[in-house]
């Protein structure tokens, strides 16, 4: 039977609101509303470092075997850089926040979807300690999203942004929204592309659980926009910069180079056509969900 | 703070004792007061962008056009290296050669270049191993291009893959890889740890053929030499530089790139080896008792694998591309405004520490013949104008001189220890005696080409390479050495540097001077 506590009354609780009334609108507390300065602090930082190099390191080893590419490209740079990655799984951001050069790994901050990773109190605040994220738009264009972006970044923090705006649905990758560009542009922060392979086929979007396999972390080269480069433009080079690392992931440096200058890289969003031609066009890179043939016999124990 | 330049010290009661490397260990010793001390030049300022730098040099090369319009669709290019000999201690990644590289073949994808070759130009040193390679080029670059075969180490010894060019007005023949010469573009990519390295000899040497080597690597282009450290008086670079012009008249276009780094020689915790002692604070000073107390414990396996895993933390100080001895010009002057020392005035004893490390034992041992060639052919040598050390003068020198062999990279050395110097050590004997029978010997040629040998003549060449130091010496000496080994290499052996100060004064008489040369990081004593 189960036990149920006797409600206080009021005043000794939350007073109901009558029928027909409309309420007052409260202040929203959750979503893009939400306050993370608390998690820039300095006893959250310490936490967030046992909790990144602790068992979220442990975790990503496990069940993602990273091998990590390309950081000596960020040898010569300095100051907040903002990182722009290709985005397949939840493990992308751990595994990023655990390849990260050391250099900006602790004074990193995640762009997390909203209406996603801020929908309540727990999720908020789980969200903001562990991963130092704090919520953007993704829906419509938002200022107050780009503003605190910016801010962040004038104050010393990297940036870790997903221009794709979400996992991938396919397997493929999506084409690159102008944020990482914009905020380049605004705060002179260099762009670093960072391509991971393999997170697709550990935990898809749709999957229920992880299964566990290998990754590769490749870091590129910084990118700055050029004078007079649009927003679109400059984030269209990173969008051809990442499908370059991809490249290079998958096949070798040299050939990556090669198609790179001569503007052939493979496209990041697959092919234009069909849907079942695009998931076989993936390759081993499906998600093992959907290479795994279902079961077609009861399971008779 | 600006880096301080080398400079002489003069021991007096004040001085702390002064630290001599001692194979893998140190020394502090205390000198008489009255010697002198010379001290290398702090670490230069490194290149604050070293890509942006390597890319200017690459499109604002010296004497030549720049390397986007030598590059071609469907030409041969050819890519040089130097190989596990440098620098030393091998750097951390990125190393230079790896960005130097990277920065080229990008280019060269850019300009739609297919046809490409890696080379290891190890003249008739061991072959990399993957790790080195990997280590050298890097992962991405040895990934795209060792798997297809388009990344190897030079064969010296290949009949098939080596191309004569001609021979020079004195008659030494030019025979290099065959692949580098019929490129229509060989790129060298070069570290220029001392001014010995560069120029000329990174192709004629690097690259050649035991045929071509033997004409400067010998006891009379040794003797000549003096000292090799120096371009202008050195013999072994007059050949180079002759059988660069062979090269040059034959049609091989060389683009040469050269680098200097910086003399931040030891990473924490050995960075105190790098400090003048009386800068060594309460940390160093910890620093120092637990290393050298914790080595004074080790076994002698762990201690090499500990320092051999040392990985310098250098950093680029200069990039310079293009034509090759206009290019070199400019990096041995960078060169040795890291390095040089002036000193005033020859000595009676020389002393130096010797440490665990030369050119030829990278992830390996330091056998006894490769301790006399770092003390009598490399340190000895450090020098710009006269020796350091007066004609009869003293070497003491400091290392335990194990008699100990690697077996698979020092084969012949073992031989040579053991037959050629039981009979004798004068090198004009060994060289008319032993060098063509180990030189053309085909089991070192075998395990030279196909395991990770060095060549069968490696060893005499190590013997020439002291050949000068050993002619104007009046006596070697090596402190804390294993008495066998030292007394084959001819030298007396000491156990405290008071016995081999006292030892020396039989030769140079009794209150002689005393210089030390506080080396590693690098000097060069520029001496009047």
């Amino acid at each position: 039977m189960k036990l149920r506590l006797p409600r206080p009354a009021f005043p000794y609780s939350a007073p109901t609101t009558p029928r027909g009334v409309e309420p007052l609108p409260g202040e929203p507390r959750w979503g893009q509303a939400y306050d993370t300065d608390w998690a820039r602090r300095t006893p959250a930082r310490y936490a967030r470092f046992f909790i990144v190099e602790g068992p979220m390191r442990a975790v990503v080893r496990a069940l993602a075997s990273p091998a990590r590419r390309g950081a000596d490209r960020l040898d010569a740079v300095r100051g907040p850089v903002i990182f722009a990655a290709n985005h397949h799984s939840h493990v992308d951001t751990p595994l990023l926040l655990t390849s990260i050069p050391d250099r900006w790994r602790h004074r990193t901050v995640v762009a997390a979807a909203a209406d996603y990773f801020f929908t309540n109190r727990y999720t908020s605040a789980a969200s903001a300690l562990a991963m130092s994220a704090f919520p953007i738009e993704r829906k419509t264009v938002s200022r107050r999203s780009a503003d605190q972006a910016a801010r962040l970044i004038a104050e010393g923090w990297s940036l870790l942004i997903f221009p794709e705006g979400g996992r991938s649905p396919d397997g493929w990758g999506q084409g690159h929204r102008g944020g990482a560009a914009y905020l380049s542009s605004r705060t002179g922060a260099p762009v670093v592309p960072v391509h991971l392979e393999g997170t697709g086929r550990i935990f898809a979007k749709g999957d229920k659980r992880p299964r566990p396999g290998s990754t590769t972390v490749t870091f590129g080269a910084p990118l700055a926009p050029e004078p007079g480069e649009s927003s679109t433009r400059f984030a269209a080079r990173i969008e051809t910069a990442v499908a370059a690392l991809a490249d290079e992931a998958r096949t070798d440096w040299w050939s990556a180079r090669h198609r790179a200058h001569a503007g052939r890289s493979p496209a990041l969003t697959g092919p234009e056509t069909t849907s079942w031609r695009r998931v076989w066009a993936l390759g081993d890179r499906r998600s093992r969900r959907a290479r795994q043939a279902r079961r077609r016999w009861p399971d008779l124990g | 703070m600006a880096h301080r330049p080398g400079f002489v010290l003069e021991v007096d009661r004040s001085t702390p004792p002064t630290l001599f490397h001692h194979g893998e260990g140190f020394r502090l010793e205390r000198l008489p007061a009255g010697s002198r001390v010379i001290y290398p030049s702090e670490a230069l300022a490194p290149l604050k962008d070293p890509d942006a730098a390597i890319r200017h040099a690459l499109l604002n090369p010296v004497g030549s056009d720049p390397l986007p319009a030598l590059l071609k669709p469907g030409m041969k290019l050819t890519i040089a290296f130097d190989d596990v000999s440098l620098p030393l201690p091998k750097m951390r990644r990125p190393d230079v050669r790896q960005r130097v590289i990277e920065a080229v073949l990008d280019l060269a994808a850019e300009a739609g270049v297919d046809d490409v070759h890696l080379i290891a130009a190890l003249a008739l040193h061991r072959r990399m191993t993957e790790a080195e390679l990997r280590h050298a080029v890097g992962d991405r670059v040895y990934d795209a291009f060792a798997p297809r075969g388009l990344l190897y180490n030079h064969d010296a010894e290949d009949p098939d893959n080596l191309a004569f060019l001609g021979e020079t007005d004195q008659g030494e023949e030019v025979e290099i890889n065959k692949r580098a010469a019929e490129s229509d573009l060989l790129v060298y990519v070069n570290i220029n740890l001392v001014s010995m390295d560069g120029g000329w000899k990174s192709t004629a040497t690097g690259l050649a053929s035991y045929r071509s080597l033997r004409h400067h690597h010998n006891v009379k282009t040794m003797r000549h030499s003096r000292s090799f450290m120096d371009q202008h008086r050195s013999e072994l670079h007059s050949s180079n530089w002759r059988m660069g012009e062979v090269l040059r008249k034959s049609g091989v276009k060389v683009f040469q790139i050269e680098t200097t780094l910086n003399n931040d020689t030891f990473p924490k915790p050995f960075d105190f080896l790098q400090k003048r002692e009386w800068d060594w604070t309460a940390r160093d000073r910890a620093s120092f008792i637990a290393v050298s107390k914790t080595l004074e414990r080790t076994p002698s396996r762990l201690k090499r694998s500990i320092f051999q895993s040392i990985e310098a933390p250098h950093q680029m100080t200069g990039v310079n591309a293009g034509e090759v001895e206009a290019v070199h010009a400019i990096t041995t002057a960078k060169v040795f405004e890291q390095q040089l020392v002036p000193v005033d005035g020859q000595t009676d004893v020389l002393t130096m520490g010797l440490p665990y490390i030369c050119p030829y034992n990278v992830h390996s041992v330091m056998n006894p013949i490769l301790v006399m060639c770092l003390g009598l052919g490399y340190f000895f040598n450090l020098y710009r104008g006269k020796p350091l050390v007066r004609e009869g003068g003293v070497l003491i020198m400091s290392h335990p001189t194990p008699w100990e062999f690697h077996p698979v990279h020092h084969p012949s050395y073992i031989d040579f220890f053991e037959q050629v110097l039981a009979d004798t050590t004068d090198p004009i004997e060994i060289e008319k005696t032993y060098e063509k029978s180990f030189a053309e010997d085909e089991w070192y040629r075998h395990l030279y080409r196909t395991s990770y040998a060095y060549h069968g003549v490696h060893p005499f060449y190590m013997w020439y390479w002291g050949a000068h130091a050993l002619q104007h010496l009046g006596g070697v000496i090596v402190v804390g050495g294993d008495p066998k080994a030292v007394r084959r290499l001819g030298f007396k052996p000491a156990s405290t540097l008071r016995d081999a100060l006292e030892m020396a004064t039989d030769v140079v008489g009794r209150d002689p001077s005393i210089t030390h040369l506080h080396n590693p990081p690098l000097l060069v004593a520029d001496v009047t």
